[in-house]
């Protein structure tokens, strides 16, 4: 202890002292300073990065999902709008049959109504040409009958006789 | 990227080839220390000589000895009574001869300069450690500063920084933020990282043939524990003090009975920080120097090659303790500022 003491360097304690001391604040402000801030920035720089790819990775999986979910989407739809067609296409179809059915049944009906006009127009002619026809005959038969004064005769004798029957 | 490793593997194997070489180097040139001695005074008793010179190369000097014959004069700067005297310590003729500046005579006893008449002359000298301080200084300046720059071209450091980099990064993410906390680590970085690499290039510069030992000088490491005394007690929160002189959630003579405990503990703290970087590497030159001595000593082959394979198996060891103790101080220091700023939520 003694030998330490007396071997203690006041000139060496102050010399020491002061150019360490001189080390750090220049150091401090020429290379300390500037490295670590140096060093730090490069640090957050390098975890910046790292975050936006895992951020880019992140939009990038949502992007897939999305697309993904639209793919679907747009296959279901698809689908819908294919059925949905279909169905349309049948209901026409079955409403232009319908429609077609019933038309025809109409016309059908109404030729028929037609043909049985014309038939009973056909026949009533008929009828009042045939009546006509037998006036016609009855007049020239009573007219060549009547000629004769007996065959009157008769012929009132026997109507007569219907009227009496009757 | 495999090719990448391969490059990587064969430039470490080479940097380790190389750092095996400056050691075996370095032991060599050590045993330089030794003999320059031992050609001197041969008739002296060898044991006695070896320990003398170890005591001198732990020692700081005034001048800078690179081999025998090839020295630098440092200058000296002395404060006595009042009186600023600057010469150099050439005028000392390495110790042999006195100098006299205004009728005030120095002279050089063992490492200490005396004044003739009884003044006590404060010794601000630039001492071969204050030198050595000097060049960790300058080198620190130029490689942290270059390394600063090399960030302004690009987010990636190259050269020396490539090196540099991932250290700064251990101080900061282990030994920083665990200790201080992630809200108030960012005011002492500069100290930490400061501290961390003086401590450990000049621990490393103890280890070169150069003979110098800066950290095991007291005067050293009591600057750099006060520093850390100073920034741990400047910055500390209410809390801290609250803990020191009123501890919590204690029975009240319990808290005048710790007050005064707790006191000198923050004391004792920076001290052991002092004590504990001095001794290490005080110890480590010494068992260096004295297995070096012991070739002297064995003299045969046999001996001296087993002693010279124990210091270069020593000097891997010095090399481990150089960063070591840069990190222990370090990690202590961060430990007590980690206790100053502890926001305590009440117990």
């Amino acid at each position: 202890m003694d030998k330490l003491i007396n071997d203690f360097s006041v000139g060496l304690f102050f010399w020491q002292s002061l150019l360490f001391i001189a080390l750090i604040l220049l150091l401090k402000k020429f290379a300390w300073g500037p490295i670590l801030s140096a060093v730090e920035d490069r640090e957050e720089g390098i975890k910046d990065a790292l975050e936006a790819a895992e951020k880019a990775k992140e939009e990038m999986q949502n992007l897939t999902a999305d697309n993904e979910r639209i793919l679907a989407e747009a296959r279901i739809e698809r689908d819908a709008l294919l059925k949905e067609a279909r169905e349309i296409k049948e209901e026409i179809v079955n409403d232009a049959k319908k429609l077609a059915s019933t038309e025809a049944d109409k016309i059908l009906l109404l030729a028929k109504e037609k043909i049985n006009n014309e038939k009973m127009k056909a026949i009533t002619e008929l009828k009042n040409q045939v009546a006509e026809m037998s006036i016609d005959i009855a007049e020239k038969i009573l007219k060549s009958e009547l000629s004769d004064k007996n065959k009157q005769n008769e012929l009132v004798a026997k109507a007569l006789k219907i009227n009496e029957l009757n | 990227m495999h090719r990448f490793l391969k490059r990587d593997s064969r430039y470490n194997k080479m940097k380790v080839n190389t750092i095996i070489f400056t050691l075996v180097i370095s032991v060599f040139f050590n045993l330089n220390i030794f003999a320059d001695e031992h050609l001197s005074n041969s008739e002296k008793d060898i044991k006695t000589e070896i320990k003398e010179t170890i005591s001198h190369h732990l020692q700081d000097s005034h001048d800078f000895v690179l081999t025998h014959g090839l020295s630098f004069p440092l200058p000296v700067i002395l404060y006595t009574d009042g009186n600023l005297d600057i010469f150099s310590s050439a005028n000392f003729h390495h110790g042999t001869t006195p100098y006299e500046v205004d009728g005030r005579v120095y002279s050089l006893d063992h490492g200490h300069i005396i004044e003739a008449s009884g003044l006590h002359p404060i010794d601000f000298s630039i001492t071969k450690n204050v030198t050595f301080i000097f060049i960790v200084f300058l080198m620190m300046m130029f490689m942290f500063i270059r390394m600063a720059k090399s960030y302004k071209k690009n987010s990636l450091p190259t050269g020396m920084g490539r090196l540099l980099e991932p250290i700064v990064l251990y101080i900061r993410d282990d030994i920083a933020i665990p200790n201080i906390g992630e809200k108030h680590y960012k005011k002492y970085m500069s100290y930490l990282l400061t501290v961390f690499f003086f401590i450990w290039i000049i621990n490393l510069f103890g280890l070169t043939p150069l003979g110098v030992n800066v950290t095991n000088n007291i005067a050293v490491t009591l600057s750099l524990a006060l520093i850390t005394y100073v920034l741990t007690t400047v910055t500390a929160n209410k809390s801290y003090w609250g803990h020191i002189f009123w501890m919590p959630g204690v029975p009240t003579p319990m808290k005048l009975l710790l007050a005064p405990i707790e006191l000198f503990g923050t004391i004792i703290k920076p001290f052991s920080l002092m004590i504990r970087l001095y001794a290490n590497i005080t110890a480590g030159h010494i068992v260096l120097m004295s297995i070096l001595g012991l070739i002297f000593i064995f003299k045969g082959w046999i001996g001296s090659s087993l002693s010279f394979g124990l210091a270069f198996a020593l000097s891997l060891l010095e090399l481990l303790v150089a960063a070591l103790q840069a990190y222990i101080f370090t990690m202590l220091s961060a430990l007590y500022f980690g206790s100053a700023v502890e926001e305590h939520d009440d117990h």
